[in-house]
């Protein structure tokens, strides 16, 4: 494990503002429980690693934010995720999901470009959300761009298709598509599993820098990425949550058994 | 290092075997490409005579040197954009709405089963089910507009399908993607799925149209007559409306109808006409599946996902 976080200070939990607030959260796809009573703080401008073994919910819980579930049939939630600071419960049926995908955004685990143009893909969601102005969409998407530490490579092709960057550069792009329309919320899903090292790394230190002004939720099988990216890690088994704190705490000072058998390769 | 000499007759009867699979799949080939090429070099050979301009330009007639195809094509192509603008909205739309929007149930399976059934109905009960719809409940008479719309109807199963294996073969990441955006259902189907999925599409919506403009049975059993000597009416003029569709209701005639009228009589100069028709009919299918897969081409480029 290199580079760990025990210069990094820890203040009291109770100094800390929430960004959302996971409560007794359980999820059911049909009749499997995938979920199981689920309570979890997400720090503001934190973040947030979730690890644990294939199976173990770790995706199906990141889904719960933005209500992906509910694209598919026979899927149930069961309490609470509350976003502050306005306190909505994000998984309340009176809320609509797609204001709740407006607030947060997601980067997924495969690199999902669009099949259009790079700067098409960026401009897509402020497009959604009403932007017309030409000028305006210019600006959001080099913001975004030069956020996602992408522009300097793309400046002079943002019309090319987006399908021929690489690999490292169309995740980028997803982030960038994300970033533009300023979540409040950012979720991660595996989002270096299909990336080499290079661009894995170049992913990681972008988390890095984001973290300064978002807060972000990260979905992980990769513990070193975990102890090298966030500040807080929970670990996951079979649905439940089984441990959650301080990242070098978890790592280091595992409270559970199971969670240090995990970490240190015994099991899993 | 020896090989045991069983092994290398064990490869030698396997690779043996490899040899008459190669002979076999040839042969099959070239006994279908050969009865192609043979109808064709026929068709070519009776009716090459008969393809000069005034083939084209000239109505049918009693003499077989004078008469032409100018009613039978006209015709073809009227029915023709009828049955596109009718069948594409109503196939697209279907084929959307099956594959993204209909709940996973009893009755989308039962429509959906249904559906693939019609794509191998018969084309002769499509021409009955017109003849008792459109021409005697709904009075549209023999018309262009009954032709269109039943070959329509003929072709809507194919365009359905193709819609729908089209829009299946979108990743459902992509759509993901949008959702999560904060996309609707319909963003994401109008911005992405569709858009997407268009190669696919226009290739089925071609595939079916060159059936259509092939198909004899249904339109003669709507009562489409093989010898007439008048246009439809043009759907544009010098006065206002300036937009016409007196065309829709005019009695018409089509490609495979003048070859069977042709065909049919005795006299050996018809038969050459009927093979100079056929050779048109086939270059114009031809035609279209030639831009079936030119605009796949085109615009399956930048889809790699």
């Amino acid at each position: 494990m290199t580079r760990m976080n025990d210069e990094r200070r820890k203040p009291d939990l109770s100094t800390l503002t929430p960004k959302a607030q996971v409560r007794d959260l359980s999820f059911f796809y049909g009749a499997k429980q995938a979920l199981k009573s689920i309570n979890l703080s997400v720090y503001d401008r934190k973040v947030t690693a979730l690890i644990g073994p294939s199976g173990c919910g770790k995706s199906t819980f990141l889904r719960c934010f933005n209500r992906m579930h509910d694209l598919y049939p026979g899927n149930r939630y069961q309490g609470e995720i509350r976003l502050f600071p306005d306190d909505v419960n994000l998984l309340s049926p009176q809320v609509d999901p797609i204001e709740v995908r407006m607030r947060l955004s997601m980067v997924f685990q495969k690199p999902n470009p669009f099949p259009k143009s790079i700067f098409e893909n960026v401009a897509y969601g402020l497009r959604i959300r009403g932007e017309r102005s030409r000028s305006v969409l210019i600006d959001r998407v080099e913001e975004a761009l030069k956020g996602a530490a992408l522009w300097n490579e793309v400046k002079e092709r943002l019309d090319d298709v987006a399908t021929t960057l690489s690999g490292g550069q169309q995740q980028r792009l997803c982030i960038a598509r994300a970033l533009a329309c300023d979540p409040e919320l950012l979720l991660f899903d595996e989002p270096t599993s299909a990336l080499d090292p290079i661009a894995t790394a170049s992913i990681e230190e972008l988390i890095h820098e984001l973290r300064e002004k978002i807060t972000i939720l990260i979905v992980t099988h990769n513990m070193q990425q975990a102890a090298r990216v966030s500040d807080f890690t929970a670990y996951m088994y079979l649905g439940d949550l089984v441990e959650f704190g301080w990242t070098d705490d978890v790592f280091f000072r595992p409270k559970q058994k199971q969670t240090e058998d995990y970490i240190t390769g015994r099991f899993g | 290092m020896a090989v045991p000499v069983d092994l290398r007759r064990v490869i030698e009867r396997a690779k043996r075997r490899d040899v008459i699979f190669v002979v076999l799949g040839l042969a099959a080939l070239a006994f279908a490409l050969c009865t192609f090429v043979a109808l064709f070099a026929n068709m070519v050979s009776v009716g090459w005579s008969r393809l000069n301009p005034d083939f084209f330009t000239s109505f049918a007639s009693r003499r077989a040197e004078n008469a032409g195809i100018l009613a039978a094509w006209v015709g073809s192509l009227s029915v023709m954009i009828v049955t596109g603008l009718v069948a594409v909205p109503l196939g697209i739309a279907s084929g959307i709405y099956l594959e993204e929007y209909a709940p996973r149930n009893r009755m989308t399976a039962l429509i959906e089963i249904n559906i693939s059934n019609l794509a191998g109905v018969p084309s002769i009960v499509y021409g009955l089910l017109a003849l008792g719809m459109f021409v005697h409940y709904f009075q549209l008479g023999a018309s262009v507009l009954t032709a269109g719309l039943t070959l329509a109807l003929l072709i809507l199963p194919v365009v359905i399908v193709a819609t729908r294996e089209a829009i299946r073969a979108v990743p459902g990441a992509i759509r993901e993607a949008a959702y999560a955006l904060g996309a609707t259902r319909w963003q994401t189907v109008k911005d992405h799925v569709l858009q997407y999925s268009m190669p696919g599409i226009l290739t089925g919506v071609i595939i079916g149209l060159s059936r259509a403009i092939g198909e004899t049975a249904p339109i003669v059993t709507i009562g489409a007559v093989s010898f007439i000597a008048f246009l439809p009416p043009p759907p544009v003029s010098t006065t206002f409306p300036f937009l016409s569709f007196e065309w829709l209701w005019s009695p018409f005639t089509a490609m495979p109808i003048q070859i069977f009228g042709w065909t049919s009589r005795p006299e050996e100069a018809f038969q050459a006409n009927a093979s100079a028709a056929a050779l048109v009919l086939v270059l114009m299918t031809l035609a279209m599946n030639a831009v079936a897969i030119w605009l796949r081409y085109r615009l399956r480029r930048n889809l790699n996902w």
